[in-house]
């Protein structure tokens, strides 16, 4: 953090908005994911209207003092008529109680998906008849200013939504667009080099979101913005579009090729077996193609890659196919590692399978189906499990587990009635 | 006891269950890519479209209803840790 002393009241952010956050340049790990070399703020703003103040997000709970101050320095609790909350997370929200007690004439506007958090927050029945919901289309009213609310969820939470000043073209964006790194200057033209946290935490909280970023940059693009004012990090007053353009960018879809569905096959082994077996999957899958390029299969070795770049080509695939022995009633170590990295990603909904050669008793084919199906893919076919040396039945299995994933991709699956009693 | 069917658009799979049964119970074992939060009604995770066969489901409770209209959820959809099968046909997918 450079030496710049931190402003001790509000900071003008534009007529009639100002900054009354809070610095946290000490933090170092920001909710376990999250390394924060630089600290992080946590902002939040008060805008004025002629007919009232409102205050837009507040600061982790241990920072209260410093908000209050910074709010005390621009206005008097009973001018606040709007307190709106973009996010409910604690760091946004630990002020909130105490502001609502502080003033009490001020309504607070939040989406209705945070109607459930609120109650996780404080006992909503202490506020009775001061919270509202809001969603796109919706206003608040500060006389000669309104501010306007765009419905984002999932950016990073349910609840998260943006709040729009046209008067002077300030998004409060939340958590979209943000960034931990902490900076007295506090403007984008001010502080010191942020590109690695601007990409870094967009890597790690809006990459596992990236449709729902797609949805929110569709609503937001069309404004005319001159600052954004985000609930971590620098505002961004120079060149403000230039970071909405890079988040699109980010979260646009990397693999082209329209009509090509794409089938991973994932194996480890540790005598051959395993990957024998992937080799039949993969061809199992190829075969379904009624023409040249339907589905683009590629098969992948564990044992020689890193994690990272595999994720990266599983944001992109369709289908995910894991193939593991059993040691010591488990899957290997690198599959799992694999499996674990999937969070960073949004891989609901995806196809996937699993199969592994055995000693003597083989969980590592549920356990890995198990797991896919906690991480939200379709698993719609029984994996294939094979004692020691595969036989050509588990070879033949193998063929027709990776032809009907690749089918089911294609839409060309045959419908299958089971009963329930045969499920297990 | 008393049959119903739940097919499963997304996968294509048919499941007889008896009636009684909750939508959870069944598209978790069959694979289906209706995922889950909570598992109590409050997440809207699991929120599933039905596309045919809605009125052989029970009537949402109180809360599942709550939970749908702060979900903004279009008409004909339910969610799957909650909705109970009563019994004939029912056709449902991922919302």
């Amino acid at each position: 953090m450079p030496a710049a002393a931190s402003p001790e009241g509000a900071v003008p952010v534009a007529p009639g908005v100002h900054w009354i956050g809070a610095f946290d340049p000490d933090l170092r790990n920001f909710d376990i994911i999250l390394r924060t070399a630089n600290g992080t703020s946590y902002n939040a703003y008060a805008v004025r209207g002629s007919e009232g103040v409102a205050v837009i997000d507040t600061v982790k709970l241990n920072f209260s003092e410093t908000f209050f101050r910074r709010l005390e320095s621009i206005a008097d609790y009973d001018e606040i008529t709007t307190i709106v909350l973009n996010h409910l997370e604690p760091d946004h929200s630990g002020a909130l109680p105490e502001l609502l007690r502080r003033a009490p004439g001020a309504t607070l506007l939040v989406s209705p998906q945070a109607r459930l958090m609120l109650k996780g927050l404080f006992d909503p029945g202490e506020f009775e008849g001061r919270i509202a919901f809001v969603g796109t289309g919706d206003s608040a009213d500060l006389g000669d200013r309104q501010l306007e609310f765009f419905n984002t969820p999932y950016l990073h939470w349910p609840d998260t939504q943006c709040t729009w000043l046209a008067a002077e073209g300030v998004l409060f964006s939340a958590d979209f667009l943000g960034c931990h790194y902490c900076d007295t200057r506090l403007f984008n033209d001010a502080v010191g080099d942020f590109r690695f946290s601007f990409e870094y935490y967009y890597a790690h909280i809006m990459r596992p979101f990236r449709a729902h970023v797609r949805t929110a940059l569709d609503l937001i693009e069309p404004l005319p913005i001159r600052i954004i004012a985000p609930g971590h990090g620098p505002i961004l007053r120079q060149d403000p579009r230039d970071y909405v353009a890079r988040y699109r960018s980010l979260s646009a879809p990397s693999l082209h090729g329209a009509g090509t569905k794409t089938l991973l096959v994932f194996y480890i082994s540790a005598y051959g077996a395993t990957r024998r077996m992937a080799e039949a999957v993969a061809a199992g899958a190829e075969s379904a193609s009624s023409a040249a390029g339907e589905v683009r299969v590629s098969l992948y070795d564990l044992e020689g890659g890193h994690a990272q770049p595999f994720v990266d080509l599983i944001e992109e695939a369709d289908a995910l196919v894991f193939g593991s022995p059993t040691i010591n009633g488990d899957a290997v170590k690198p599959v799992w590692d694999l499996l674990s990295s999937l969070t960073m990603v949004d891989v609901k909904g995806k196809l996937a399978a699993a199969f592994g050669s055995y000693g003597w008793s083989g969980e590592a084919v549920p356990m890995i189906e198990d797991r896919l199906r906690r991480l939200k893919l379709r698993v719609p076919l029984p994996g294939v499990k094979a004692r020691l040396t595969p036989t050509a039945d588990d070879f033949s299995a193998c063929h027709d587990l990776g032809r009907q994933i690749a089918l089911h991709l294609l839409g060309r699956a045959t419908p299958r009635t089971i009963d329930m009693a045969n499920l297990v | 006891m008393p049959k119903a069917s739940v097919t499963f658009q997304d996968i294509g799979v048919t499941v007889t269950v008896p009636a009684g049964t909750r939508l959870i119970e069944v598209s978790e074992k069959v694979g289906a890519g209706i995922t889950y939060g909570c598992r109590e009604g409050e997440c809207c995770t699991c929120l599933t479209k039905i596309v045919s066969g809605h009125e052989h489901l029970a009537a949402p409770s109180v809360l599942e209803d709550q939970v749908l209209k702060d979900n903004l959820a279009p008409r004909r959809h339910r969610l799957a840790c909650q909705a109970q099968i009563l019994g004939g046909n029912i056709v449902v997918k991922p919302a």
